[in-house]
């Protein structure tokens, strides 16, 4: 009976702290994101993990050699071979988003100023090209870039080339023009985004100070839009470093890209560690070189003041 | 005798010229078949506080969009300042504006938002940091000018907008709908404000308002307008007691319409009999268009004396209360009226205890003829 009676409280308390934990917001919302936030965690984190582990680790033929050591490290860091390779790649990732977002830009404030009732029509003329496989894609540029190309066989047929110029494809320009071309969605998103964000009045206001049409977009929407050119930038430039379809195929010799050496080691050189070490040094590269562009940015808008 | 001179005596003390500043002549916009104004003809004077006053969709804010140069009229012209507007761009105009939502720039401080028109000017470091201080001080923001757009109360961000306007020294500063977004006390006080630094920079104010009230506090002159026309120009009291037609005198508080029938008229006055009133001669309103034989006659509710015990007046109408309402200072009653359609609605102070009259009580009613006012059917 005692037992019970005080039993009874007890649970009634546990019930009680059980409920309320129920009812708390931060609960509510681990709720909620726990089965992103497991998926993330198995195929995400932990792969992660796996592949910080094995880059310091080493390669013994068949079996892996699990005493601690940097050599990978030094190796990805000072061979030419891979630190060109990454440079390369920053180069080309960077220069990628500069286009991206530069022409990206004016299709977003077009869409996004002038699109009237259209807007939406326009938004989803430009996701047709995602309509078909990105392979087909970066194969319709080698078609277009090609030595019998349209590209060349265009030039040839107004005079301005005497014979097909072989400059066009295999080369790290193609990758640039490709890459540019199958991300230019995913920067006129956000900047179309953060431009239907600015207050019309706000140009307005700049107009009747006695701003002409390009000081108002200088002064007004530039910098209020500068969140969006930020994400744009971002959203282009950390998949580029790492891409590998693209290189493969429109890169040749010159066009080849740190994640295709990356490729190289987890495959036919066999060598896990090493890809571990140099995965792992790119992503590093990687975000140093995302928060640079957003400090940049940041300090570019503070300019325009 | 109601003074004819009264409608032109503006309400400020502050010398006006005559001169136009801004000359609206015969402007029309239309958005396919729809007129947003039509036909508008006006002049605004050097140094006046003028109030573009109606509904919504009566094309107060059309006009003042024009005025500034985000809108074009489809025919007709605008002059500022003895200059036309046409072709002339929003960014070249003699005018600044303070937007309904404010648009203060949400990226910049309160300094550099009153600074913005003045950077293209190239006025130096010091002197541009003068007129800045300067508006903010008008505005009395003097100390929060590095306080960012957010960290500012509806209030203040009002302030911002009028002295971003104001430090560029404009001929006309137009307000659309400025105190509309501010709570009722904040928006008293804007008022007395606003109309005090109207006065003290002698600036052009063109105001576009939808409350009656705001209009008749701050102007020298409002425009009523309906349905993209023009009703009646004329001083705030002029418009009020004067109205052109109902709807005018609906629009600016409450009017008891009574019918009448027109028994002579001339040139300058208007004899007319009514159930309720008797024979009545009025001044004959300018735009008065005779439409058959019919008038309508009008009398605000404060106009109509409660008769207390045996007093008497040279003008009376007796009748009934049938409903009282309560508004603190004063009291509403609805006095049935032998002979007359409608009751009549009366304003009455409670000094005297019209709070008590209990309904059904007999009442007698004193007017002063003069507050008669005939509009056409």
């Amino acid at each position: 009976m005692t037992a019970a009676a005080e039993g009874t409280p007890a649970f009634g308390m546990t019930r009680a702290r059980r409920n309320a934990l129920l009812q708390s917001e931060s609960v509510q919302g681990f709720a909620l994101i726990s089965p992103t936030f497991v998926y993330a965690l198995i195929l995400l984190v932990l792969p992660i993990l796996v592949v910080l582990a094995h880059s310091f680790w080493t390669q013994h033929y068949l079996d892996i050699d699990h005493t601690f050591t940097l050599e990978n490290y030094r190796i990805a860091l000072t061979e030419p071979i891979y630190r060109d390779l990454l440079w390369r790649s920053l180069y080309i990732s960077l220069t990628v988003s500069f286009f991206t977002v530069i022409l990206a830009y004016p299709i977003a404030y077009f869409i996004s100023f002038h699109g009237g009732r259209h807007k939406s029509l326009w938004l989803f003329l430009i996701t047709i090209p995602f309509w078909t496989s990105y392979l087909l894609r970066v194969m319709s540029w080698k078609v277009i870039l090609g030595y019998n190309g349209v590209l060349n066989s265009g030039l040839m047929g107004l005079g301005i080339i005497d014979e097909p110029s072989t400059a066009l494809l295999y080369n790290s320009s193609a990758v640039i023009i490709t890459l540019t071309h199958a991300w230019a969605a995913f920067a006129i998103l956000p900047i179309f985004v953060s431009l239907e964000k600015v207050d019309r009045t706000l140009v307005e206001a700049a107009t009747d100070l006695g701003d002409g049409p390009l000081r108002s977009f200088l002064r007004v929407t530039l910098p209020l839009s500068a969140p969006g050119v930020i994400s744009a930038a971002l959203i282009v430039m950390i998949p580029t470093v790492g891409d590998y379809v693209t290189p493969k195929l429109v890169g040749g010799k010159d066009g080849v890209m740190i994640a295709n050496a990356i490729q190289a080691q987890f495959g036919k050189a066999s060598n896990w560690p090493l890809g571990a070490a140099l995965s792992v040094t790119t992503m590093l590269v990687v975000s140093l070189m995302a928060g640079a562009t957003v400090l940049i940015i940041r300090a570019l808008q503070r300019l325009a003041r | 005798m109601p003074e004819p001179t009264q409608a032109e005596r503006p309400q400020s003390d502050r010398p006006q010229t005559d001169r136009a500043m801004i000359e609206i002549r015969s402007v029309t916009r239309s958005y396919g078949a729809f007129k947003a104004l039509d036909d508008a003809t006006l002049t605004i004077r050097e140094g006046e506080f003028f109030s573009l006053l109606g509904p919504s969709g009566c094309g107060k804010t059309t006009l003042l969009r024009m005025i500034a140069g985000f809108d074009n009229p489809t025919s007709g012209s605008i002059s500022v300042g003895g200059q036309s507007m046409e072709g002339i761009p929003a960014n070249r105009r003699p005018t600044n504006m303070v937007f309904q939502s404010y648009a203060i720039f949400p990226h910049l401080n309160v300094e550099q938002n009153v600074a913005y028109g003045l950077k293209r000017l190239k006025l130096g470091v010091t002197e541009e940091k003068r007129r800045v201080e300067e508006a903010l001080a008008q505005v009395s923001l003097t100390g929060l000018g590095k306080r960012l757009a957010t960290e500012l109360s509806g209030g203040q961000r009002q302030r911002v907008a009028l002295a971003r306007a104001l430090v560029m020294r404009p001929k006309v500063l137009l307000l659309d709908e400025p105190l509309s977004a501010l709570d009722k006390k904040l928006r008293e006080q804007m008022q007395v404000e606003l109309r005090r630094l109207q006065q003290a920079v002698g600036i052009t104010f063109v105001l576009v308002t939808h409350d009656q009230y705001e209009a008749l506090a701050m102007s020298d002159r409002i425009a009523v307008m309906f349905g993209g026309k023009i009703a009646q120009v004329a001083s705030p009291k002029e418009i009020y007691q004067r109205p052109v037609n109902r709807q005018v005198a609906d629009f600016l508080g409450g009017m008891n319409f009574v019918k009448a029938e027109i028994v002579e008229e001339n040139a300058a006055s208007l004899v007319v009999d009514t159930l309720g009133f008797g024979r009545v001669r009025t001044d004959k309103p300018k735009a008065f268009v005779r439409n058959g034989g019919g008038a309508t006659l009008g009398i605000r509710p404060e106009r109509l004396r409660v008769l207390w015990d045996n007093a008497t007046a040279k003008f009376e109408v007796a009748g009934k209360v049938v409903e009282r309402h309560y508004f603190g200072e004063i009291t509403h009653l609805i006095v049935e009226i032998p002979g007359l359609e409608k009751p009549l609605s009366v304003t009455e102070t409670n000094d005297f205890g019209a709070d008590d009259i209990p309904v059904g009580t007999p009442i007698r009613l004193a007017y002063d003829p003069e507050a008669l006012v005939a509009m056409a059917d």
